[in-house]
């Protein structure tokens, strides 16, 4: 029974939950409940040669990562079950498990390598999956990404993103005037990273389509902003029609046909929707002040944008039907670069509390009840990107004088760093389901 | 508040660069003598119309002269208004550039890295914008500037303190001909 409690705070913690149990998503996220304990012993290996990967290693950080479960130090656990036949329930109850996961890895006639794995309730002493994924042996990451995947689908009954991607943009010094720019794609974890535009001009503001197929950003490489379209599996690149002044922000719509952008062609700042198909261009926001960085609302009825409009940056709705304006934050004097989660529910942001605190942290606010909470004490915390089943925000920050990347879970409660790369990181954008 | 600002900013420019102008006469010939309300001094002074076409005219300003000038110009925290200390030398190159209508500049507005990316373009565009207008109320035409904005992509200095901040919020304008 306190298993399935812990379960289901776990599913309220990722906060895709309905109406009703909104009072208990309060209590999640005050840090009540405590993450569900796993022990993710070490897969064993039938194949009988040394393998590129650490395919439970990978798992564990995966689930340790994403604020539902604590998982178990290796050093702590007394043994090394391979097969559910050597799980002594009892030591893995007494080391207060929920669960134990093991698995093991076996060679196949045609040379890839099959993994199997099992995830066993250790209260009851049942079995609750066992599955396996057969993949190339220079590709064991991706497998075990799937086994995270599968493993937590089937704890919290929420899809999980480990098999997802990031993309972010690296800056590094070569000279007195001169940059190099990159922009990578990498595994969620940050492993694995590649790159996929080089430029010695600015690239910032990269957005994944809906579906995972292409990328728009942000490129000064003629020497003006323009906004670039990248197909990721051929490497082509588009440049949407330019026009004097900005050309930024770049944001696609959830059915991929339209693309929101901010231009100042008309003297300032201003959010248009570009529609991909017909190239028509419409205007969206009409103000003196600056409004930028639009985001889609996931039914697509609705773009969130930043606007300076009541003196700061606060975040706007504009319902694009009924053309109504609301303004959704109040607290703090700037609020900016909205991201709204996949139910539409919460609003992951830059956020700077004025008063004592002078600097911008990357906060949530429920819309619901508009209490917001500060996920990071960063001193230049931006660009927040959600998971796409919305459990952990990736954001860029500055460690010393370097920017990199970091990640904390939605309640706040696991924060994480990405692993050092040359330069300064910033911008990360994550992607949708790949799957 | 902005537009508030702006029109401040505007009245202060043209007052500054009556002074400026005025405080030249002495040294230089009258020279580009151009445009309505030319003034009537003695001095060898030239027009200074405050309001509408704005001030041209104004003793002759030299490439030699624009060494001299300032082509950096630095701003406040999330403001771009500028400073009062820019407009001597905002003015001389406008008038540069009324004298010159074959010279042209490019203005590459800037911010600190504090705050969204994004925003930031649009502050340091807005900052662009504010030089321009500078430089087209004090004569030069609109068709001589062009803006771009780099946000906080190209830091004049690589620090991350105050200092450094305040170095970093500025237009740069660089000549694209003379």
């Amino acid at each position: 029974m306190v298993i399935f409690k812990r379960v289901v705070a776990a599913m309220l913690m990722v906060l895709v939950v309905s109406v009703a149990r909104a009072e208990l998503v309060v209590e999640v996220t005050q840090g009540v409940e405590a993450p569900t304990s796993v022990a993710v012993v070490p897969f064993g290996n039938d194949t009988g040669q040394a393998l590129p990967e650490d395919v439970a290693a990978i798992v564990q950080q995966d689930l340790g990562r994403s604020g539902f479960f604590q998982p178990m130090l290796r050093d702590n656990m007394l043994g090394f079950p391979t097969r559910s036949e050597d799980i002594f329930f009892r030591d893995w109850r007494l080391a207060k498990m929920d669960y134990v996961i093991i698995g093991r890895a076996r060679a196949q006639d045609d040379g890839q390598i099959r993994i199997e794995f099992e995830l066993h309730d250790v209260l009851r002493e049942q079995a609750m999956l066992s599955e396996q994924v057969t993949t190339a042996r220079d590709n064991l990451r991706d497998a075990a990404h799937l086994v995270a995947d599968r493993l937590f689908e089937r704890l919290t009954g929420l899809k999980g993103a480990f098999s997802t991607r990031i993309v972010y943009v690296t800056a590094e010094q070569l000279g007195p005037k001169r940059q190099r720019f990159r922009l990578q794609m990498a595994d969620w974890d940050g492993a694995r990273a590649r790159t996929i535009l080089e430029s010695s001009e600015p690239i910032l503001s990269p957005v994944w389509s809906m579906d995972g197929s292409k990328l728009a950003y942000v490129s000064f490489e003629t020497g003006k902003p323009s906004i670039y379209v990248q197909y990721l599996a051929s490497g082509r690149r588009e440049r949407i029609q330019s026009f004097p002044g900005l050309n930024g922000a770049p944001a696609w719509s959830p059915d991929g046909n339209q693309l929101a952008l901010v231009l100042s062609r008309d003297g300032n700042p201003e959010v248009y929707v570009l529609d991909l198909r017909s190239r028509q261009l419409q205007r969206i926001t009409r103000h003196y002040g600056i409004d930028t960085e639009p985001s889609w609302s996931p039914d697509g009825r609705s773009l969130i944008f930043t606007s300076d409009r009541g003196g700061q940056p606060q975040i706007y709705q504009l319902d694009l039907a009924s053309r109504d304006l609301k303004r959704l934050t109040f607290q703090g004097n700037y609020n900016a670069r909205g991201r709204l989660t996949q139910d539409g529910r919460f609003l992951a942001m830059v956020h700077r509390s004025g008063g004592g605190g002078n600097g911008f942290d990357i906060a949530v606010q429920d819309l619901k009840t508009d209490r917001v909470d500060v996920l990071t004490q960063s001193a230049m915390a931006e660009s927040p990107s959600i998971a796409p089943n919305g459990s952990v925000v990736i954001y860029a920050t500055q460690e010393g004088t370097k920017g990199v990347l970091a990640a904390v879970s939605l309640d706040g409660r696991v924060q994480f760093r990405m692993p050092a790369v040359s330069g300064d990181v910033r911008e990360p954008a994550w992607s949708p389901y790949l799957r | 508040m902005q537009a508030v600002n702006l029109t401040k900013t505007l009245v202060l420019s043209a007052v500054v660069a009556l002074a400026a102008g005025c405080s030249t006469t002495s040294t230089t010939t009258d020279g580009g003598v151009a445009g309505a309300g030319n003034g009537t001094g003695t001095g060898g002074a030239s027009s200074y119309g405050v309001s509408g076409g704005g001030v041209s005219g104004g003793a002759v300003v030299t490439a030699e002269d624009l060494k001299q000038l300032r082509t950096v110009f630095y701003f406040d925290f999330d403001k771009a208004v500028v400073r009062q200390d820019g407009f001597n030398d905002l003015e001389a190159h406008a008038r540069y550039l009324s004298q010159n209508p074959s010279a042209s500049v490019r203005l590459e507005g800037h911010a600190d890295e504090r705050g969204t990316r994004e925003y930031n373009i649009a502050l340091g565009e807005r900052r662009a914008k504010s030089v321009e207008r500078l430089l087209v109320v004090n004569g030069a035409s609109a068709s001589q500037v062009e803006t771009v904005s780099y946000g906080e992509e190209k830091p004049a200095v690589l620090g991350h303190d105050a200092q450094s901040w305040s170095q970093n919020r500025r237009v740069e304008l660089k000549y694209l001909s003379k």
